[in-house]
């Protein structure tokens, strides 16, 4: 069963959540993020490229150009590959734990598992915490969600 | 309650037969080891199980029947597991069932002494790779105190039940379904790769014989030192040694212990024939560029006015020091040089040898700064009652005392404070001229304290970024980066799971590298300044000296 909805984050862009119960006791949810715009890279890449322009007609070194270029490659890599999230997928399993998933656009994946036994509760903390930084609503209902497994793992666990 | 089962990977095309594994109450999870083939004696496999108890320490039982119908599914077959349950009574009895070719499994588990209301519970199947979590360890580790071969299980938190199991069940795996023995097992072994026994071979004759090569080498280099040090002849010689000790990772709080060993390069001279002094140059070049510096203070230096004759003084006397270091030096190079020479062989025993020695020489071969440091900070002379001060330190306590009079107070001894004081006209005549005196030649010596301070701080911070070093080499945790490196399954951390479907199955992430520094990492010796920034700006303030590795206990000077 899944369910999809669109949400918006602390700077504006759209964030989609997408929700899926694969039975009562395993939820998962998938939190996408919007791509990686071409006016943002543009003017990011014009600007250094300007700077750097800038600079070599004061110093008159070319080096000053090609590193400018070395220097706008390597950030975009770093970027793709540290900084910019893709998804991200939080997954409750009753009684096995919870894991956190975080898929960047360089197509690299860490992920994160915690072990029901060390989770005491879940809080919200500050968004910082969520790479993708959603807003308060759309994080309300992630913790809603997750609460209700937790209850009912614990009824499980006190009956028989 | 959700039953958690937990199936290798490699019994999945396994035929049909019994689930033999162990039962965790605590958190109702069963662990499946093996699957026991058709035909069966239930004599038999109950004392194999009986005899792997034994051995191992861990409660394996039969947990359930295993069917993979590979053709149309039989009915006979069924009733005949289901009577199976009879014999091999245990609670709950799990009962796994593929269809053939199909994704789809059925899984149940019933209870017969205690029927629920819901009669049957709800099983969640996980996949997991025997072979790798047999090989691996799960971090952060539990700590298992009580982990001697006590007949009491170890309680094992969460996953780490499943990677216990698996590792301490190694003698269930030792026969397998193609061996002629009376009970045919399915686990990892049963899909095990053939030719790569070369490799395996290799890889666990690889520690001793680097040990063993290690040995010859030194051998080696002991008998080409020796000899060509009789024949009088040139040479040099590199060695790389690589030494492994072993390790069990599994016993996760004995930190690994590794060694490496770099002796570098050696060039032999013959002494007689072409004096080469490699000791002498450096150190009359470091000395000739300190008489350089004490004639620029000697005479106007950047453009500060000095006392001329306190200036004359002081510059002569250190330039003298100097000339007396230069000549001790050149009397005692061939002595020096052939003890370095012998002192380098220690260098054979590791690089964090070898630089611990290079400390010491820098610290030996620039004792006339350390001289000068101390004869401007300190003086042979103690002032009584006071801190112990040296030329600059000196003239602080007495600049201080002698302010302390202008303003009409003195310092009581028995009270350790400033009280007030009425002095005479002729002590207060005589203090105020003393401190004119102080004040105006200051400058010079705050000068020549300055630039000797600093002289010196540098070869200290020399001397402690290669104690920083050899600190992180001492306690860098090779063996267990190299094991990251080349076999990361065996360092596993968290587990992340990948549900397609209903079956989930078990994946191990190796370890980030930081994580694998920060939790084998071997004690430093700890040596840390004992001062935080602001005691240390204090004391050179003050003029008093600065010991950077006195530890606490040892306060005197």
């Amino acid at each position: 069963m899944e369910d999809e909805q669109s949400f918006s984050d602390i700077c504006g862009g759209r964030l989609a959540l997408q929700r899926r119960y694969y039975s009562p006791s395993c939820r998962e949810f998938c939190l996408s993020c919007p791509r990686l715009s071409l006016r943002s890279l543009t003017a990011v890449t014009c600007s250094v490229w300007l700077a750097a322009y800038g600079l070599f007609t004061l110093c008159e070194n070319s080096m000053v150009l090609s590193a400018a270029i070395f220097i706008t490659l390597v950030g975009l890599l770093g970027y793709l590959h540290f900084v910019k999230i893709d998804q991200e997928t939080l997954l409750i399993i009753d009684s096995l734990g919870i894991q956190m998933t975080s898929s960047y656009a360089s197509g690299k994946e860490s992920t994160t598992f915690i072990e029901m036994s060390k989770v005491k509760d879940i809080v919200i903390n500050e968004a910082i915490y969520m790479s993708a930084k959603p807003r308060l609503d759309c994080l309300i209902e992630v913790y809603r969600s997750c609460q209700e497994i937790l209850a009912h793992q614990k009824a499980t666990a006190t009956g028989p | 309650m959700v039953l958690k089962a937990f199936f290798p990977t490699c019994c999945v095309s396994a035929d049909s037969g019994l689930l033999v594994g162990r039962w965790v109450p605590e958190q109702s999870s069963a662990v499946v080891l093996a699957v026991v083939h058709f035909p069966f004696i239930p004599v038999q496999v109950k004392e194999l199980l009986a005899q792997v108890q034994q051995v191992s320490r861990v409660g394996v039982t039969v947990l359930g029947t295993w069917c993979h119908h590979r053709q149309e599914p039989q009915e006979s077959l069924g009733h005949f597991l289901e009577g199976l349950g009879a014999i091999f009574s245990h609670e709950p009895w799990l009962q796994l069932c593929r269809e053939r070719d199909s994704k789809s499994w059925t899984c149940k588990a019933t209870r017969r002494q205690t029927p629920t209301a819901a009669g049957e519970d709800q099983v969640l199947l996980i996949f997991y790779d025997q072979r790798k979590v047999l090989l691996s360890q799960l971090h952060p580790p539990a700590a298992l105190p009580d982990r001697q071969a006590g007949d009491a299980t170890p309680s094992a938190r969460g996953l780490a039940v499943v990677f216990d199991t698996v590792a301490r069940s190694e003698t269930l795996f030792r026969s397998d379904r193609f061996d002629e023995g009376p009970v045919r097992l399915s686990h990892w072994q049963s899909e095990g790769v053939e030719a790569s026994i070369l490799v395996e071979l290799l890889t666990r004759a690889s520690g001793p014989v680097c040990l063993l090569l290690s040995w010859l080498l030194s051998l080696l280099s002991a008998v080409g030192s020796c000899w060509s040090r009789l024949r009088r002849h040139r040479g040099e010689q590199v060695c790389f040694w690589n030494r492994l000790k072993a390790v069990d990772p599994s016993s996760s709080h004995v930190p690994p212990k590794v060694g490496t060993g770099l002796s570098g390069s050696r060039s032999e001279r013959s002494v007689p024939q072409l004096p080469r002094r490699p000791v002498e140059k450096p150190v009359r070049h470091v000395a000739e560029e300190l008489q350089h510096l004490l004639q620029w203070l000697m005479g106007a230096p950047a453009g500060l006015k000095m006392n001329r004759a306190l200036d004359q003084v002081l510059g002569r006397f250190f330039l003298y020091h100097i000339h007396l270091w230069i000549s001790y030096v050149h009397l005692t190079s061939p002595f020096i040089e052939r003890i370095l020479w012998h002192v380098g062989f220690s260098a054979c025993l590791g690089l964090t040898v070898a630089m611990s020695v290079l400390s010491d020489i820098i610290a030996l071969l620039t004792f006339h700064i350390y001289c000068f440091y101390v004869y401007g900070a300190r003086c042979a002379v103690l002032r009584a009652g006071g801190p112990p001060g040296g030329l600059y330190c000196l003239k602080i306590c007495g600049l201080s005392s002698l302010w302390r009079l202008f303003r009409g107070k003195k310092w009581n001894v028995l009270r350790q404070r400033v009280d007030s004081c009425s002095y005479d006209l002729d002590q207060l005549f005589i203090g105020t001229l003393l401190f004119t005196i102080l004040v105006f030649l200051l400058p010079t010596t705050a000068l020549y304290y300055l630039v000797f301070t600093l002289l010196r701080l540098l070869v200290v911070a020399v001397q402690g970024l290669i104690h920083l070093l050899v600190d992180v080499i001492n306690s860098l945790p090779l063996y267990s980066l190299g094991l990251r490196l080349c076999r990361p399954y065996r360092l596993a951390g968290s587990l992340p799971r990948r549900p397609a479907d209903p079956p989930l199955s078990f994946q191990m992430q190796p370890l980030p590298y930081s994580r694998v520094v920060r939790v084998y990492r071997l004690p430093s010796c700890g040596c840390h300044p004992q001062h935080s920034w602001g005691s240390l700006c204090r004391k050179l303030f003050s003029g008093e000296l600065i010991y950077p590795w006195r530890q606490r206990a040892d306060k005197q000077d």
